[in-house]
């Protein structure tokens, strides 16, 4: 045990060392014009593979460092982006890609096709659409080094939107022997051919992430639309910040120490607002969704008609007035695939929208409701999502429900909901969350939809209709037949109560008139940005 | 009866049986102005704690979102926070857990501390092993054992008072020890070992009351610093349930809001402030009056 | 000093070993029957039972404890802490790059504690009974009846934003500059600080007043010195063991002071890293935290108790 007092004085002296490095990289790494970007993003980043972690802030690193290619236009187009274009076999099957010419990894090494295929693979392996889509995959091909192909056993244009998806995993593309890590472990080396270089000397985990410009890449002589168009890079340095307290954060964009908050406390925004040398923006336009789910394996919730009692109960002006204060940054929606998107429904409107105490009631009564608690899982220290559980208390409460609402870590939560036991031995009835509307916009990539029982995302509905829909979602290129089988989808997730939406809310954005050309996007970018000294 | 004349009984009794001269300095230490005032300060705030149902209160987790962050009115007394709920209300019945929490830890920490103290201090063949264990807790951050306690057994009420007790008793346990060493090598006691009392009534007799007056004082200060390790907690997103309404809890969640509705956090600031004050008072008060010389073995 | 110093010393190190053990063993256990696993804040909101379950394996975390901790302890001993589960940063570079913060951090409050509170307390002392006397009871209790976040706030509105004076936030090395160092540790300081002067200011007043009234003190008096000679002289000198006990525990407590402290200012120290690190169940990092705060608290104990003999020829080792 005496090696531990030795190691550390050892970590000391690296501390000392750590205080005069980042020093001596403060005053002498960058030229005296470089224009460093301070921002601070929604939540600390730490874990920096984007295809294991499904965070949105390790999509957000994603698209700093790595390039995809395909993106997506603000008309949701698939664009090209690292690929220079494609080409589609006659009978639809066969999907060739042909990348630009001069693009090159950050450690200097030029982009292959074979780089490409390893990390479809892999993300293929876990993305929730990349899973759907290496079901109908038959082959994968690469031509020569700048082209590959890949043959689907149906005509489908699902490889396109797959390759294009923006949200959470995005199919990044890494070089091979990266790419060949097996898909439930992190990597370890974090070089992309992205429009960012991460500087992992200056990584320090839930504090602070460095980027700097890459001065060999390419950008696209498109003009920037969401992740589609040319990625022009117009400062030198990007710095993440992560700051715990909201107050301080708003306090230092005020006093001009940091240039960006991606994620502007709603209540605070008058403080930034009224101050005319900073703008308030909502930079996504579709903003996010809330939503709830029923544990469908345990009572009282395996029951239909106790959920839809529930759903009658919960109205989503008071989840979204607590969540966010004010009518202007929020909508009802009853969509699963979100309003404003292209399979967007309001089947069920009338019953997850307006609360409605009376008919809960009646539902629970007619039910036989045997009063079996209703356990919801409560998270404390994660502002998204610690005023949903508290409205929806009070919603079943008033209807009648059992309820015990259990406050805990959000870490701690998201082990509890994994956890297929009764809710009284330490399982639950009720959970709730956000995500972005961009990553529920279809059948495929909405997972909360995905009903195959115990492999399904936690609450386990099991219900083999919807996933045959869903099959023939993923099967089907008709427009007209997907938009029917979308709407179908909607009015069984409804009906059977399998995920329950809350509404839809935007997030405002404060920062700095100094930066101009900030764009609109679904993911925050910082391509195209440029700052006055 | 608050706290604090629990506190003054508990001295007076303790100290019936000592000399008059000591009795008559904390008859008139406890008298002084500040003092009075402190015993009342305390005594109005248990007495509102008891009885927030009758002081026109409504239910302090009723929500209502939309009439959240609403400055004092008639309605609201002290205005509402972040879901509408009434933070007249919630600082009322608040009063309740923060006491509670502060009486809690208290009593758990004075108790096992005590106990354990006995054994250390007396059985000298377990001193060392139970030392060691002492120092190994209080080498690990009380904030890492209080958020490890809370999150493995979810948060409560009684979660809370644990995780902020634990770190406490190891230095009850030090006071406590050092009083009974004291004690030990005093001739009568040295006397009656060798004319074989048995140990309980040694213990009873002769050591137990000696570690009373340093343990008030000690106990006030714990007291105090649990109220405050609470509202941390609060802060850090791992004390009590959101819901329940504690002083703690009120601040934390009203802290985003210190620029636009200060009262969030000062209103019950400035009743943790007072109360936290008065029992310091009064444990500086009782520590100046029982014996300045027990500051030495904290 | 004396020539058993040394021997005492060596014992009292080697005396850290078991202690250590104990910590090690308590924590390592405790954090693993604790429900949440890093496989969950690795895999993110979106993930499956199913794949938990694969991230789970490929950590090891799958295995049985009495395999991960000699695994760890084997680690521990040959020097290495191993790496962070969910940056995959080492732990030892994690640590080392939170210490500076927290040091400096610190080593201000302490000192600015001590400045301050040591001659308030024998003022206090001096007119004992006095409103000068009661004031700096006053004061000083005021000053630990108050959250932290709720003092930093109200320190921040008036000297960021209101004045403008000093940033709001962050740290920088004192090697980017004395005033850009110190700049950001003055509010964090002041709003910590004031919890221990009023510890310390007590605890210098009792032990003054309490020396004030021993035989010495009086003979000291009866030979003709001035009041304020004995009261540096004797007074102060003889009750310095009492306030180095307390300054010593406040040390030790600064871990756990300096989280809310660092959270509100966005210090980037070692108190937000035990915080985050156990809500993420990072546990290599924890582990590491531990043995750091283990060792750094016995080191102090270590230091406090060589103090006393400096200043107290009667304790002897």
């Amino acid at each position: 045990m005496s090696v531990h007092i030795r190691s550390f004085p050892r970590i000391l002296k690296h501390g000392i060392a750590g205080l005069a490095l980042s020093a001596s990289l403060a005053c002498f790494a960058l030229p005296a014009s470089a224009q460093t970007l301070t921002a601070v993003m929604q939540s600390p980043l730490r874990a920096l593979d984007p295809i294991v972690s499904s965070a949105a802030i390790s999509n957000t690193h994603g698209y700093m460092i790595y390039d995809t290619l395909l993106g997506m236009d603000a008309e949701f187009n698939v664009q090209p982006q690292m690929a220079d274009r494609w080409e589609v076999s006659a009978d639809g099957k066969t999907y060739t890609f042909f990348l630009r010419d001069g693009l090159k990894w950050h450690d200097g090494a030029p982009v292959t096709a074979e780089d490409c295929v390893a990390s479809i693979k892999r993300w293929g392996a876990v993305d929730v659409m990349g899973q759907s889509l290496m079901g109908l995959v038959t082959d994968m091909t690469v031509i020569d080094e700048r082209s590959f192909s890949v043959t689907l056993d149906v005509p489908t244009n699902l490889i396109l939107e797959g390759l294009a998806k923006i949200g959470t995993r995005t199919a990044f593309m890494m070089p091979k022997r990266i790419a060949e890590t097996p898909a439930s472990e992190q990597i370890t080396e974090h070089v992309g051919s992205g429009p960012f270089r991460f500087v992992s000397g200056e990584f320090q985990p839930g504090i602070k992430v460095v980027y700097e410009k890459f001065d060999d890449y390419v950008p696209r002589s498109e003009p920037a639309s969401w992740t589609a168009g040319g990625k022009v890079v117009k400062v030198d340095r990007v710095e993440w910040i992560a700051m715990p307290d909201a107050l301080t954060t708003v306090n230092a964009l005020l006093n001009n120490e940091v240039d960006f908050v991606e994620n502007l406390p709603y209540d605070l925004m008058p403080m930034v607002e009224s101050n005319g040398d900073f703008a308030v923006e909502f930079l996504s336009p579709l903003g996010l969704w809330t939503y709830y789910r029923f544990n469908f394996l345990h009572a009282p919730f395996d029951n239909q008609l106790v959920r839809r009692a529930a759903m009658y109960a919960v109205g989503q002006n008071d989840i979204l007035m607590a969540l966010t204060g004010d009518p202007k940054f929020f909508s009802n929606c009853a969509a699963i695939f979100g309003c404003g998107t292209p399979y967007a429904s309001d089947y069920g409107a009338d019953i997850v929208i307006e609360p409605n105490i009376e008919k809960a009631k009646e539902l629970l009564a007619e039910a036989g409701y045997k009063n079996e608690p209703v356990v919801i899982l409560h998270p404390t220290d994660n502002a998204q999502v610690s005023t949903q559980p508290v409205v929806i208390a009070a919603a079943l409460r008033a209807a009648g429900f059992n309820v015990d609402l259990q406050s805990m870590d959000w870490q701690t939560l998201t082990t509890r909901r994994a956890s297929k036991n009764p809710p009284s031995e330490g399982g639950w009835s009720i959970h709730t969350t956000t995500g972005p509307l961009i990553g529920i916009t279809n059948p495929l990539i909405n997972q909360t939809v995905a009903t195959s029982g115990e492999k399904a995302w936690f609450g386990w509905p099991d219900f083999p209709e919807i996933e045959a829909l869903r099959g023939e979602f993923a099967r089907t290129s008709d427009p007209k037949r997907l938009t029917e089988l979308s709407a179908e989808i909607q009015k069984k997730v409804i009906d059977e109560g399998v995920v329950v939406p809350l509404g839809q809310f935007v997030i405002p954005s404060g920062f700095s008139t100094k930066l101009s050309g900030v764009l609109k996007s679904p993911v925050a970018i910082f391509w195209n940005i440029e700052k006055a000294d | 009866m608050s706290m604090a004349d629990a506190d003054i009984e508990a001295a007076d009794g303790l100290l019936a049986a000592e000399s008059s001269p000591l009795r008559t300095a904390i008859r008139q230490g406890l008298s002084s102005g500040p003092v009075m005032l402190s015993v009342g300060v305390l005594a109005v705030i248990t007495l509102a704690a008891l009885l927030a149902p009758l002081l026109w209160t409504s239910d302090p987790i009723a929500i209502d979102p939309a009439t959240r962050l609403r400055p004092i009115s008639p309605e609201h007394w002290l205005g509402t926070d972040a879901f509408g709920r009434d933070v007249y209300s919630r600082v009322m019945y608040g009063a309740r857990i923060s006491l509670l929490v502060g009486l809690g830890v208290t009593v758990t920490a004075v108790v096992f501390g005590m106990i354990i103290g006995i054994v250390a201090g007396y059985f000298r063949s377990v001193d060392s092993v139970i030392m060691r264990f002492m120092d190994g807790i209080m080498a690990i951050p009380g904030i890492l054992l209080a958020i490890a306690l809370v999150t493995l057994s979810g948060a409560s009420l009684l979660t809370v008072v644990v995780a902020i007790s634990v770190p406490e008793i190891p230095r009850v346990v030090r006071l406590v020890r050092s009083v009974i060493l004291g004690v030990r090598s005093e001739p009568y006691v040295e006397a009656a070992i060798a004319l074989g009392t048995p140990a309980p009534a040694l213990l009873m007799r002769h050591m137990v009351p000696n570690t009373v007056p340093p343990l008030i004082v000690q106990g006030t200060f714990i007291f105090a610093s649990a109220m405050l390790a609470e509202a941390a907690m609060s802060f850090l997103g791992v004390g009590l349930p959101p819901e329940i309404p504690s002083w703690g809890n009120v601040m934390a969640e009203g802290r985003a809001y210190f620029q636009l509705l200060p009262g969030l956090i000062l209103y019950p600031g400035v009743l943790l402030a007072l109360t936290v004050l008065a029992i310091n008072i009064l444990g500086d008060a009782l520590r100046d009056a029982l014996d300045p010389r027990m500051a030495k073995r904290l | 000093m004396n020539a058993a110093m040394p021997r005492y010393i060596a014992a009292r190190l080697l005396a850290t070993i078991p202690v250590m053990g104990i910590v090690a063993v308590v924590v390592f256990s405790l954090l693993r029957i604790t429900p949440g696993d890093p496989a969950a804040i690795i895999a993110g909101d979106s993930a499956t039972s199913e794949q938990l379950e694969q991230i789970r394996q490929s950590l090891g975390l799958d295995q049985p404890l009495y395999i991960q901790f000699p695994v760890w302890l084997g680690q521990v001993l040959s020097g290495d802490l191993g790496t962070s589960l969910i940056s995959g940063v080492s732990v030892s570079s994690m640590i080392s790059t939170r210490f500076g913060p927290t040091l400096a951090l610190s080593t201000s409050i302490i000192l600015f504690s001590i400045v301050v509170a040591i001659p308030l307390g024998v003022i206090a002392a001096w007119k004992q009974g006095t409103l000068l006397d009661r004031s700096v009871s006053a004061f000083s209790v005021l000053g630990f009846s108050m959250p932290v976040f709720v003092t930093a706030y109200i320190l921040v509105l008036i000297f960021s934003i209101m004045l403008g004076w000093l940033p709001v936030q962050g740290y920088r090395a004192p090697a980017d500059g004395l005033w850009a160092f110190l700049s950001r540790l003055i509010l964090p300081t002041l709003a910590l600080s004031t919890a221990y002067i009023a510890l310390i200011a007590r605890i210098t007043r009792t032990s003054v007043l309490e020396v004030m009234g021993e035989d010495y003190i009086r003979t000291a008096r009866a030979k003709g010195l001035r009041e304020r000679a004995v009261l540096t002289r004797h007074g102060l000198r003889n009750a310095a063991v009492p306030i180095i006990t307390v300054i010593g525990l406040g040390i030790t407590n600064l871990i756990s002071g300096v989280v809310v402290t660092e959270s509100v200012f966005n210090l980037p120290g070692l108190g937000r890293l035990v915080v985050e690190a156990v809500l993420a169940r990072d546990y290599p990092v924890i582990q590491g935290l531990i043995l750091l705060f283990s060792f750094i608290y016995i080191l102090i104990n270590l230091v406090v108790d060589v103090l006393y003999t400096l200043f107290d020829p009667r304790i002897r080792y």
